[in-house]
């Protein structure tokens, strides 16, 4: 990032308002030669430079295609792996230098729930010890333990009496509903909520969706929403940041974004994707990307976005053309209104 | 869906009217996988009449038999399936039809396409020999001819440097482009009928459209009628001609593209459509389906959506509706309840609250006692 933004720095760490926030996260993971010595021979940037805020009581939703960095972040975020450089300041605290006591401390509060509700429930165990066991790890089961888990089931809309049953007698909704109930145990701030909905049917899927509203809504929990699916961002964020090979490439409200995109990635991200709705859909206008991601081992000098820009390919002439090839474009406000990291930004409304 | 009651004449969207010769009927088809339990009904009547150049699609969620429904069309199924009714691939019957009689439909006339592009290519061969062996396997052609010929067809899909590229395995593709190489390796017969079963679940957003506009460029191309299967209600929304929303392995509602999304008359697609999150509006509460859908082993008579239905009613669980008609004369949907749907929303038909609101309550209280 730049200097500009590193300026303005200081005192964000961790703003009144903010509940949690990244500094200049960036996670990169080694890429070992072969044979006997695995020396180090190059690195998978998959977090360059990450920053953002999270309020008290906000849903910050972080979206992006696969290999942009989102769930790393999320990781990240939660100290769950090391980060190469950067801090993650929650309630004062940056979480990176923490102790693993103090972290486990720490942790009662910020507390996730995985994509695949297949894969985070163990299958051995049944529904009341899965969600009794963070209350066990932290000592807190034995102060009316046994009703706390019936009451967190009721509270998920699920029913007591299923408490005896083992993961596999229940569909996905309702196992993510599970996942949410034991995120729940130990009454967090903070919920990071990794692709929670994306391996559901859409009509499941919304009930896990306004489960997830009403929550936030009468628990005041705070939300860091990963996901791939623009739409299902724009229901449920306050703020969204679009993510591209490891860095936020544009941010701002929910509807800052929708009505006014301002950064060409963010466009085509959002005119990919499909209305359901004949007569809109067909009547739209689409920018279309071309080629795929590339290796966040070695990405592009100067914007990362400009190898599959339409703008860049399209409309710049040679020496703007230089300029995104040589000069990182800072993610600042410009005079967008919101936070955009392209040197020609241009507010446009696709849907 | 209020204030969409209207059909009008300008905005009307098919590409296609139901103009051409029929390519594919489908009569009663029916299946069934023998299992422990009983026998798995997958499909239990499926019929449509598909036309040249038109795209049907087909939606439903995971278990529904949208993709079974396909690969008994194929003949793709293990043995062990019970399929009973009726396939014709103009005119010529193609169940119970011979292995070498199939083999001379699949691949040439009807072409499918795979949801996972990893799968559907063999690693062990270069994507050249894969879509010059399509061409073969077909066409008598010699070997280099061929290859000519799968060169043309990946740039046809738009895969830069065509003629490098053949020489490439699938592992060295990205995931966007092995799908183009398997809509390639459809296209190279000039096929009647494309089938795309989940052509695009695999893939990212931005990829998913470009593999799109490659599916549509190939079907005008071939000019073949394509059966679209998706749970995307989007992509259905942009591609197809008329759809057919499946539940527990019967279609319950067709029509064309406008009848679905804006006069739905049967309640699961009803409420499929209130479940979706919006792109394109502030959505308040969304409508989940509450429940799962139903095992499809030894089936209780009546309505199968009556479980997860909030309008049933007696005569639901009795009697399974059949297919009738609704707002005009290709608009069929089975329910006996469908009247009551005529000007809803749904948020008037479906509850939106999911959780327990009185141990919510009693939760939030708890949570502030313990902070």
């Amino acid at each position: 990032m730049t200097a500009e933004a590193l300026r303005k720095d200081p005192d964000a760490a961790g703003g009144p308002s903010a509940i949690l926030s990244a500094h200049h996260l960036v996670k990169n993971f080694p890429i070992r030669s072969k044979g006997l010595l695995r020396r180090q021979i190059g690195a998978v940037q998959a977090v360059s430079d990450v920053s953002f805020e999270l309020g008290h009581g906000e849903t910050l939703g972080l979206v992006g295609e696969s290999g942009c960095g989102k769930s790393t972040t999320a990781r990240l975020v939660l100290n769950l792996i090391p980060a190469t450089s950067g801090q993650v300041f929650y309630d004062g605290k940056d979480l990176t230098t923490l102790s693993g006591k103090a972290m486990r401390t720490l942790r009662q509060d910020l507390q996730s729930v995985f994509q695949d509700p297949f894969a985070s429930l163990d299958p051995r165990m049944p529904i009341n010890e899965i969600i009794a066991e963070p209350l066990r790890i932290h000592g807190r089961y034995d102060d009316g333990g046994r009703q706390q888990v019936q009451d967190l089931l009721r509270t998920v809309g699920l029913k007591p009496e299923h408490g005896n049953r083992f993961p596999h007698e229940f569909s996905g909704g309702q196992r993510q509903r599970i996942g949410v109930a034991r995120a729940l145990a130990l009454r967090p701030k903070v919920l990071v909520l990794d692709e929670p909905v994306s391996a559901l049917d859409v009509s499941i899927q919304a009930g896990v969706l306004n489960l997830l509203d009403e929550l936030q809504t009468e628990l005041n929990l705070s939300y860091l929403f990963v996901s791939h699916d623009l739409s299902v961002v724009r229901h449920i964020a306050d703020r969204i940041a679009v993510m591209y090979l490891g860095k936020i490439v544009e941010t701002g409200t929910s509807d800052e974004l929708f009505d006014g995109s301002a950064h060409p990635y963010t466009q085509a991200l959002i005119s990919a994707i499909p209305l359901p709705d004949p007569r809109k859909e067909r009547a739209r206008e689409r920018i279309t990307v071309v080629g795929d991601v590339p290796s966040p081992a070695d990405p592009p000098s100067g914007c990362r976005f400009r190898t599959r820009c339409p703008k860049f390919a399209g409309e710049l002439n040679d020496t703007e053309r230089a300029r995104c090839t040589d000069e990182e474009p800072a993610l600042t406000v410009r005079d967008i209104g919101h936070p955009v990291a392209c040197h020609f930004a241009r507010r446009r409304q696709m849907i | 869906m209020t204030g969409t009651e209207d059909y009008l004449a300008d905005t009307a969207v098919s590409r296609n009217g139901a103009s051409g010769e029929v390519v594919l009927e489908v009569t009663d088809l029916t299946v069934g996988f023998p299992s422990d339990d009983g026998l798995v009904e997958a499909v239990r009547g499926v019929s449509y009449q598909l036309r040249s150049g038109e795209v049907l699609g087909i939606v439903g969620e995971s278990g529904s038999g949208k993709s079974v429904t396909s690969l008994a069309v194929m003949g793709l199924l293990p043995g062990n399936a019970r399929v009973t009714g009726s396939v014709k691939f103009r005119g010529r019957e193609l169940i119970g039809a011979k292995e070498s009689e199939l083999n001379s439909v699949r691949g040439r006339n009807v072409a499918m396409i795979f949801q996972d592009p990893m799968t559907s290519l063999n690693p062990v061969y270069s994507v050249g020999y894969q879509v010059a062996e399509a061409v073969r396997a077909h066409q008598k052609v010699g070997r280099a001819e061929a290859m000519n010929r799968a060169a043309e067809l990946l740039e046809l899909v738009r895969i830069p440097n065509p003629r490098q590229r053949l020489e490439n395995y699938p592992h060295e593709l990205s995931g966007g482009m092995r799908q183009r190489v398997v809509i390639a390796i459809a296209m190279a017969n000039d096929p009647d009928v494309i089938i795309a079963d989940e052509p695009t679940t695999a893939l990212d957003v931005t990829v998913q459209a470009q593999i799109m506009e490659s599916l549509h460029f190939a079907q005008e191309q071939t000019g073949a009628a394509m059966i679209l299967i998706t749970h995307d209600l989007g992509v259905i929304a942009g591609q197809a001609d008329r759809v057919m929303v499946m539940y527990a392995g019967k279609p319950v509602e067709t029509g064309t593209v406008e009848d679905i999304f804006y006069t739905p008359r049967m309640p699961y697609t009803f409420g499929l459509l209130g479940s979706l999150p919006r792109l394109d509006r502030i959505s308040g509460r969304l409508t989940p389906i509450p429940g799962a859908p139903p095992a499809v082993v030894n089936m209780p008579p009546g309505c199968p959506f009556t479980p997860r239905c909030p309008l049933s009613v007696a005569v639901c669980e009795e009697e399974e509706p059949v297919l009738e008609q609704t707002t005009g004369p290709g608009h069929l949907a089975a329910c006996h309840r469908s009247d009551m749907l005529v000007g809803k929303s749904p948020g008037d038909v479906f509850e939106t609250t999911v959780v327990d609101t009185e141990a919510l309550a009693q939760f939030v209280q708890t949570t502030e006692e313990h902070s």
